[in-house]
């Protein structure tokens, strides 16, 4: 047993992307070592660094069971000689089997040392950086930034190996023992003797190089500055994540914004901060901006961090005079002006320019609005808020931060003197924008929000773009996702088949017919991550999807707690066995459909079941139709010892044909009365 | 920065002359026609291509149409200075070297926070990209540095370092100046603005309201005839040259307004493929060289 250390050192990898190398370096040693049983793996990662730690057996145990099967007996001396020279032995090595000269090896023992030593130069050659690059003169090895060194130690002893392969010098790299620590404050390098010995090193040289140790340092310094003035950080562990990826050694500082720059929007301030500059914003109690950012310095400045800090507001102060000026410049055009120019910016080559598409959201939004029972100012608000909705996109401040659309529209609408449910509903109506992003709430939000992604759907379906595997490049399936929430969050009674009729304007064809399958799917994918049955689904969704969501979930969770009752249950299993028998029974002469006839029952039992369905019939349809579902579940569990008794005391075979066919019929009535409430057959036992 | 004065922005340059001119890189003067970047200068672009080895510094006059701002924009520009560094093959110490050429002007990296933050440098026009950084300094980018992968299309078999300064930027921080035309200039009482704040405002009227656009066009098409003609003749850097007017022409146009979406990119190509013509060009000239 020893523990194996690797270190790679390197010029400044980009912050996203050391995590995931990390994490392939372990994977790609734990697979290469496999027989070395490698195990308790660490790994770690920096600015500078990729590193792991693992436990491995100090050898592959000899191996003597490995057989190799040369020519056949008899064949030409030429294959029998390339034979014995491939492997290196003489022909009374070989044995004869089944009419096949055989080769019985036996493997030698393997150190440790020589299997890192052979394995670990052919992953770097193979590493899988996502963008690699070449350097100095005498190789074509890459890497991501220039690899400055190697570390590879067993129990503290170097693993010789070199990088170099034939002709090729691969920068004259050789495994060592040695690391560095941070660039500007510790230079040079040092020896290491264990991973232990290495962290703690890396430490007095002002390298943190535990993730999470980094993470925290951010975000307990962060929050203690911003303790000092009685505001708080604004959370976003991206954002902690990429800062962490940026240094050796976390300093967190903060800069106050210039007072001349407060009264530009919250968001814009952020956007541009975390954007360009990798601050984090704050805020003061009641909500609003506070004027001070919190940025992360490289290392413990000489001075406490005041030239830095100065520098670094002064390098917001030139955004923030940017934003400005795009903030002053946008607001002397309305955007009900900028309407018309939207005909200039495509949507995409089929599907016209944004000014169409402006056109049919507006459209789209009106309707749905008037579905959705709101008056006549809200319908007319939609169907404004829907024109309004793309036009900020030809603003200076969208065209630098594309991810303020919607947000700088409400502002704009605001200033305009749009009605405030307009204004909102513009800047709203791109929610929800994630999976952890809420859904718009204010009704004609709700319904441009929902009309915006419904012409997005119709018009990408109608032109047969359709997401593929992983590609969804249009990001329909977050918009399919998008409505479902949001009717979901709303409870709103909307009938989707009919506004997927309206959304689709007229065109036919293309892949249009998919969408409601299109729909179905992701609610079954998202109420699965719920932990809904998947059987359930299935055997709510067999008919296709019921357009109107709310119902469907109604019923869906209906059922779901009906099967889980013991009368539940059991009522599932005699309508399995129900369905069983018909299935064989109508292939021999079926099917046996029809109304029963009292006058061919011979037991009561028999009786007994066909009252329970007469009064079970009416029962579930007024419940449905009334949307009571789990009185309709209900109606229908009842049955269940009605049901128990028939199955135990009647022969449904009798025979007698009048009887029997009667019966069946009896059990075909059942199976209707149960397919009121879903398809059974789809539920698993 | 010290407590003594800070470089005006003539010394800064010199500065980086001297310190650059002692690491054994061959001072040039600026290259003779209009550039977007210092990395279109042919001591850059073309260098970069072929086995041999190479090392340069020069400043870079840059012209970029549709930056100007009037001369009312305190950071922006229709016509800047870079300073330019090319490398090939890189070296060992790259950054150690940008580091002390940061010492140099006085900017100290245990007062200052120095980073090299990720950038993947593309220039589509000339068909080149490479890995690098924008390297920061207290959160401003005051240099780009590139780690060449490809030029004109054609993979670089020596691959170099390239390092480029905005000196407005750097000066400006150096100085502690938050307006570009404030920047002392020669140490002497003349400012950035006393120079170039004319030129500024009658170049970005000309840029957006007056080129005419007529002569524009034919001037483009002419120059990229005569780019072609020239690289099939085999001579590398008049064809660049012809090339690099194509592009300002095309700046131009842009600035003026009279290229569409759809059609830029169509003019990107075209430019794109006199780049790799003139590359290709210059590529079989040293090939010839080193063989004969």
């Amino acid at each position: 047993m020893a523990e194996l250390f690797i270190e790679l050192f390197s010029e400044e990898i980009p912050s996203g992307m050391q995590a995931r190398a990390a994490d392939d370096l372990g994977s790609l040693l734990t697979k290469a070592l496999d027989g070395l049983n490698p195990r308790d793996l660490r790994t770690f990662f920096g600015t500078r660094r990729i590193a792991a730690i693992l436990t491995v057996d100090a050898e592959i145990p000899a191996r003597s069971s490995v057989s190799e099967r040369g020519p056949r007996e008899g064949a030409p001396e030429k294959a029998l000689a390339g034979f014995t020279r491939k492997h290196g032995v003489t022909p009374d090595e070989l044995t004869l089997e089944n009419g096949f000269w055989v080769l019985n090896k036996s493997l030698d023992p393997v150190s440790a040392e020589s299997r890192v030593a052979e394995a670990v130069p052919e992953l770097l050659w193979k590493f899988p950086w996502p963008k690699s690059m070449r350097w100095g003169a005498g190789s074509n090895f890459t890497w991501v930034r220039p690899l400055r060194r190697i570390a590879c130690l067993l129990d503290g002893h170097v693993v010789p190996f070199a990088l170099a392969r034939e002709g090729d010098d691969a920068h004259a790299l050789k495994a060592s023992n040695l690391s560095e620590g941070h660039r500007f404050l510790a230079p040079g390098a040092f020896e290491i003797l264990s991973g232990q010995q290495w962290q703690e090193e890396l430490e007095t040289r002002s390298v943190i190089v535990d993730m999470d140790s980094r993470r925290d340092m951010v975000r307990t310094g962060v929050a203690r500055l911003a303790g000092q003035h009685g505001i708080t950080v604004v959370q976003d562990d991206e954002l902690v994540d990429e800062v962490c990826g940026l240094v050796e050694y976390p300093v967190p500082l903060l800069g106050k914004i210039d007072a001349a720059f407060m009264d530009l929007p919250a968001e814009v301030m952020q956007v541009s901060m975390r954007i360009n500059q990798r601050y984090f914003a704050l805020r003061n109690p009641d909500g609003k901006a506070a004027p001070y950012f919190a940025f992360v310095g490289n290392l413990p400045f000489k001075d406490g961090g005041k030239l830095t800090t100065a520098g670094n507001e002064r390098v917001l102060r030139a955004r923030f005079a940017d934003a400005r000026h795009f903030w002053d410049l946008d607001r002397k055009t309305k955007l009900a002006d900028r309407v018309p120019a939207l005909a200039a910016v495509t949507f995409h080559a089929k599907l016209g320019t944004q000014a169409e598409r402006a056109e049919r959201i507006s459209k789209l939004a009106g309707t749905v609005a008037q579905a959705m029972g709101l008056d006549g100012a809200q319908i007319a608000q939609a169907e404004r808020a829907g024109l309004l909705a793309k036009a900020d996109l030809t603003t200076g401040m969208v065209g630098e931060f594309p991810e303020l659309q919607g947000v700088m529209g409400g502002y704009y609408a605001a200033h305009d003197g749009e009605d405030e449910a307009v204004s909102r509903a513009v800047a709203e109506h791109y929610l929800p924008r994630g999976q952890s992003d809420d859904t718009a709430k204010a009704p004609v939000s709700v319904a441009v929000a929902i009309a915006d992604r419904l012409d997005l759907l119709a018009g990408f379906f109608a032109i047969g773009e359709l997401p593929s595997g992983s590609g969804d490049p249009y990001a329909l399936r977050r918009a399919a996702l998008g409505i479902i929430r949001t009717i979901r969050d709303n409870g709103l009674r909307l009938d989707l088949t009919e506004l997927f009729a309206q959304a689709a304007n007229g065109r036919t064809g293309g892949e249009l017919a998919k969408l409601p399958d299109f729909i179905a799917e992701r609610l079954r994918v998202q109420l699965r991550s719920e932990g809904e049955r998947h059987d359930v689904l299935a055997a709510m969704l067999t008919d296709g999807l019921d357009g109107d969501l709310v119902r469907l979930l109604a019923r869906t969770s209906a059922l779901s707690e009906m099967i889980q009752t013991e009368d539940g249950r059991n009522l599932l299993a005699a309508a399995k066995r129900a369905a069983n028998i018909l299935r064989i029974e109508d292939k021999k002469d079926g099917p046996h459909t029809g109304t029963p006839d009292p006058a061919l029952y011979t037991q009561d039992e028999e009786r007994a079941l066909a009252a329970g369905l007469d009064q079970a019939v009416p029962a579930i349809e007024t419940a449905l139709k009334e949307e009571r579902f789990t009185d309709a579940m209900q109606a229908i569990a009842a049955l269940r010892p009605t049901l128990d008794r028939f199955f135990e005391a009647v022969t449904v075979n009798a025979p007698e044909p009048e009887v029997r066919a009667n019966r069946l019929k009896l059990l075909s009535r059942f199976r209707e009365t149960t397919t009121l409430i879903a398809d059974f057959g789809q539920i698993e036992g | 920065m010290s407590a003594t004065r800070p470089l005006c922005f003539q010394d800064l340059i010199l500065r980086l002359h001297q310190f650059w001119s002692e690491k054994g890189c061959a001072i040039l003067q600026p290259y003779d026609t209009e550039l977007g970047a210092g990395t279109l200068s042919p001591h850059t672009t073309l260098r970069a291509l072929g086995p041999k080895p190479w090392a340069a510094a020069y400043v870079q006059p840059c012209r970029r149409p549709s930056d100007g701002r009037y001369g009312e924009n305190p950071n922006r520009l229709q016509h800047y200075y870079q300073y330019q560094v090319l490398l090939k093959p890189t070296p060992e110490d790259s950054q150690q070297l940008l580091l002390d050429s940061y010492r140099a002007i006085g900017i100290d990296p245990e007062l200052h926070d120095i980073r090299f933050v990720e950038d993947d440098w593309e220039n589509p026009t000339i068909g080149a990209w490479g890995l690098g950084w924008e390297v920061w300094c207290d959160g401003m980018e005051v240099s780009q540095f590139t780690y060449f992968q490809q030029v004109g299309g054609i993979p670089t078999v020596m691959p170099s370092t390239e390092l480029t300064y905005g000196l407005e930027r750097l000066a400006m921080y150096v100085q502690g100046v938050e307006n570009v035309y404030d920047l002392d200039f020669n140490g002497k009482g003349l400012t950035y603005g006393d120079v170039f704040l004319r030129a500024e405002q009658d170049y970005s009227r000309h840029n957006f309201e007056l080129a005419d656009t007529q002569m524009l066009l034919t001037h483009f098409n002419d120059a990229e005839r005569e780019s072609m003609r020239l690289a099939e003749a085999g001579v590398a850097q008049p064809a660049y040259d012809q090339c690099l007017k194509a592009s300002h022409l095309f700046n131009l146009l842009d600035a003026r307004g009279v290229i569409s979406v759809s059609e830029r990119a169509s003019y990107i190509g075209r430019v794109r493929a006199l780049a790799k013509a003139a590359c290709e060009a210059w590529l079989a000239g040293e090939e010839e060289t080193s063989h004969g």
